[in-house]
């Protein structure tokens, strides 16, 4: 039994200890708050889902777009909880680009449930040239792909921190009249300084939330706080949205196997018996 | 053989037997996502419908459009079309079920049984021929009307010579069924939603 | 191969097949009535597990297949879609993407099982030799399938992998720039992994059909490395072996859903979620997590042809081990030196791959180095020296003596299963 359990030792050992990804320079972990949607039962809110869309609307989509995630997943289980009528009259208040039509020209028409998100610009070039030099990310996938902290068993337990992550940075921001002499000193033009910023700590977006700059439709204060969870949540929905489908079957399939693994188990012990 | 090997024996058969069947019960289930996953999927099941303009389409006029990935003949039928449609006896078709989505399963195929009553110029069908899935040519066939040397409506299919009359009912050659009717729904006067 | 099994059709229709293809007679006599040491510990499992993971692999893969796009500006896309719209298409990609994983982790267990209790020496050199070759292509078809996804790791590991084979002389700059079809990795890069990722898993399970075959001439090994002597020392593989495999592969199943169901994303990299950019190398490229030994030998030589040697190197010495060592006795539990020294090899191994993830630089470099000598010394001088110099403890006269004498409570002295 002793190499049996210093192999299993390794081999764990050999699984869990490359957490490949590194934090960037002098990055902050990001703020490890809590989410309704963690560990191996949590699911989604879908409250805090149809908020953290509005913030999304009303103030992120000005400058990101979200191309992966169509309006019809808005009325999927699993997700915000909207109606389809619902999922319909929010669609429509995008507008898309279609076409072309009979005279070969591109349209613009009112959007539709099987439609993506629209995105703000037409290409990476417009929307820097918009943005001082800075792209926006498509933010579909964010919260997967910008881990919050690092090691190996932290991740394990508590995630990547992708919400986390977002919550962090636009929670994070240090006004500039707060900033030391020698941080002014090396501001970048247009640059905010944000130490949880994954790419270095100046970054091109300026503090996005103010307090009450959405009315939320359940009367819940629009505090900065408020919002900033409630789109990191939104945004860990749109980048898992088989999130809670994806959980359900891997408990079938974990009872499953283990009521198997028992019948394997005593099968086995009794072909065995004769021989030892 | 005594009673306690005997009961030995049962209890290790039904431990066997039902381990096999949970192991069974478990590939099959197994399998299934593997299957499934070759039916169409969210983004192909949420363009399944498509929004249509009538103004622009003159009469005796048709226009294809593409729906689920199939063509949709949209016809604005002529006067004498939809009169050479009503005047055919039931008892001439070799289909004589209306095979219109919108209707209940085996009504008569009747012209007015064809289109949406009241909106009797449009026919609105699927252009699959029912025979082995070939688009049939408009204003071709034994059926069409023919002023001159013009022919108006009725459609014949190429590929195995498939005739079909004006209201898209099959009259002679291979095919079996009536070119169906998709479901569509008016949504304004001019204005049709098929799916 | 040589029958193990006096077959004998009872049917008509029996008879009639075996006189035209002996089928029956090849599964009775190599599948279910083949002669195994009856002492097998479940270390031994794993080529059973190894050989669910590679039909796992290859029918999710043909499904992906279904639905992926290779295509620079859409497969990114499309991998897209079928996490979001695909029918069960999140839990195809996890299991894919998992799986390879699991069949690393269940390799390396297979590999180190050989190498403890000696599988490798005469006369199963050849079943080895396949075995190594086996590993090879594993690790090429991996590489080539993690690029696929085209997300920012995909890029910049294939671009970093492809420009190793820049540092051969004179013509590196040719191959790679074959290898690429262009001036960089682009779309003809794309679609060429794309080609031979699907089929490379087919050369494996020909290889693997070799595998066998190279293991049944000789039969299998046993952990007192002991030879089969008689009747008396082994059983028949059914129903013995098969239930006890089948038993260790829903184990090891649970693990592996585990990981798919629960942390899908965990052994992958998060920057692989963003698309791939040409233009903008993220910060640290890391490989996954079972290249990462190599990776660290790679880096730690400080010439860029050196390095590309020290690391295929360090792979192709595995073809030389059953010449190297030099010990007449099999099993590592009856050489207590060897013991040693081979527990201090894996966990050399593992500290190169925890280093491989770290950043090139201070200490990491320093350690990176030391444990590469050693890594190749534990082959080169160590493994020659310990079977002159070792005594290795008194063998057990045959298998089933070993498993009556462990019976006895008296003399459970030997530690391993």
């Amino acid at each position: 039994m002793n190499m049996l359990k210093t192999l299993a030792i390794a081999a764990a050992g050999l699984a869990l200890s490359f957490s490949a990804a590194q934090a960037a320079e002098g990055q902050m972990p990001a703020k490890g708050i809590s989410y309704s949607f963690e560990g191996p039962f949590g699911v989604f809110d879908e409250g805090q889902l149809q908020r953290g869309y509005k913030v999304y609307k009303e103030v992120c989509s000005a400058c990101h777009s979200m191309r992966y995630v169509y309006f019809r997943n808005l009325s999927q289980p699993g997700g915000p909880g909207f109606s389809e009528e619902q999922v319909k009259a929010l669609a429509a208040t995008f507008t898309v680009q279609d076409g072309p039509n009979e005279e070969g020209e591109m349209f613009e028409r009112p959007g539709l449930p099987s439609d993506h998100f629209p995105s703000p610009f037409p290409n990476e070039q417009a929307s820097r040239a918009a943005n001082n030099g800075a792209y926006p990310p498509d933010l579909s996938l964010i919260t997967k792909a910008r881990p919050g902290w690092y090691g190996t068993f932290n991740q394990l337990v508590n995630g990547i921190g992708g919400p986390q992550y977002v919550y962090s940075v636009l929670t994070g921001y240090t006004p500039d009249e707060e900033l030391s002499e020698e941080l002014l000193k090396e501001q970048p033009e247009g640059k905010h300084y944000n130490p949880y910023f994954a790419n270095g700590h100046w970054i091109g977006m300026p503090p996005p939330l103010t307090d009450d700059q959405v009315t939320y439709d359940d009367g819940t204060k629009a505090t900065v706080d408020q919002m900033a969870r409630d789109v990191s949540a939104f945004l860990a929905w749109t980048a898992e949205p088989k999130m809670e489908e994806r959980k359900r079957t891997g408990f079938m399939v974990m009872i499953y196997l283990g009521i198997l693994a028992l019948m394997l188990y005593l099968v086995k012990k009794r072909i065995w018996s004769k021989v030892h | 053989m005594s009673t306690a090997e005997h009961a030995d024996s049962s209890r290790r058969d039904f431990l066997y037997i039902a381990t096999g069947a949970v192991g069974a019960v478990g590939a099959a289930l197994t399998v299934w996502p593997f299957i499934n996953q070759m039916n169409p999927d969210a983004s192909v099941l949420a363009l399944a419908s498509v929004e249509v303009d009538l103004a622009p389409i003159a009469e005796g006029q048709q226009i294809t459009i593409k729906w689920r990935g199939n063509p949709v003949f949209v016809r604005h039928r002529l006067p004498a079309e939809i009169e050479a449609a009503r005047a055919v006896p039931m008892t001439d078709l070799k289909d004589p079920v209306a095979r219109n989505a919108n209707l209940p399963e085996g009504d008569e195929a009747t012209d007015v049984n064809r289109v949406v009553g009241g909106k009797e110029q449009f026919l609105i069908m699927m252009g699959v021929c029912t025979h082995l899935g070939c688009v049939p040519l408009a204003n071709e066939g034994d059926y069409a009307v023919v002023e001159g040397n013009e022919k108006h409506g009725g459609w014949f299919c190429p590929c195995h010579g498939s005739h079909y009359d004006t209201a898209g009912r099959i009259r002679k050659g291979p095919a079996p069924q009536n070119l169906a009717v998709p479901q569509y729904a008016y949504l304004s006067d001019s204005k049709i939603r098929i799916g | 191969m040589s029958g193990h099994s006096n077959y004998q059709p009872t049917t008509a229709f029996g008879k009639w097949m075996h006189e035209r293809l002996p089928i029956m007679e090849l599964v009775k006599g190599q599948a279910l009535d083949f002669p195994t040491p009856r002492n097998l510990n479940y270390w031994y499992t794993f080529g059973g597990i190894l050989a669910v993971m590679l039909v796992v692999q290859i029918v999710t893969g043909v499904v992906l297949v279904m639905h992926y796009t290779p295509h620079v500006d859409y497969a990114f896309a499309s991998v897209e879609h079928i996490m979001r719209d695909v029918n069960s298409g999140w839990m195809i990609r996890y299991m894919h993407a998992n799986g390879a994983s699991m069949f690393f982790i269940a390799v390396y267990i297979h590999i180190f099982r050989g190498m403890y209790y000696g599988s490798y020496k005469a006369p199963r050199e050849v079943l080895w030799m396949i075995g190594v070759l086996i590993y090879l292509v594993m690790m090429a078809t991996a590489f080539m399938g993690y690029v696929l996804p085209w997300g920012q790791m995909s890029f910049w590991g294939a671009k970093v992998i492809t420009n190793l084979f820049s540092a051969i002389p004179f013509v590196g700059d040719s191959i790679t720039t074959l290898l690429w079809g262009g001036y960089s990795v682009d779309n003809p890069t794309l679609n060429r992994f794309f080609s031979l990722h699907y089929l490379l898993p087919f050369v494996l399970a020909a290889l693997v059909v070799l595998h066998i075959w190279a293991l049944h001439v000789p039969g299998n090994n046993n952990p007192t490395g002991v030879s089969v002597k008689s009747s008396q020392d082994t059983l028949p593989f059914h129903p013995y072996y098969t239930m006890k495999d089948a038993f260790a592969i829903v184990v090891f199943l649970m693990f592996y859903a585990a990981w798919v169901f629960f942390a899908p994303n965990y052994l992958g990299h998060a920057i692989n979620y963003q698309e791939a950019n040409p233009l903008v190398t993220p910060a640290h490229i890391v490989p996954e997590w079972y290249y990462l030994p190599f990776y660290a030998i790679l880096r730690a030589i400080p010439d860029k042809l050196g390095g590309v040697i020290a690391m295929f190197g360090s792979i192709l010495i595995l073809f030389a081990l059953p010449w190297l060592d030099t010990s007449k006795v099999r099993s590592g539990n009856y050489r207590p030196l060897f013991k040693g020294f081979f527990w201090i090899f894996a966990i050399v191994c593992v500290a190169l791959g925890y280093l491989g993830s770290k950043p090139a630089e201070g200490l990491y470099v320093v350690f990176s180095r030391i444990l590469t000598v050693y890594y190749f010394a534990h082959f080169l001088v160590i493994l020659p020296l310990l079977g002159l110099l070792e005594t290795p403890k008194p063998l057990p006269s045959s298998i089933s003596d070993d498993v009556l004498a462990r019976k006895r409570p008296a003399t459970a002295a030997v530690p391993a299963e």
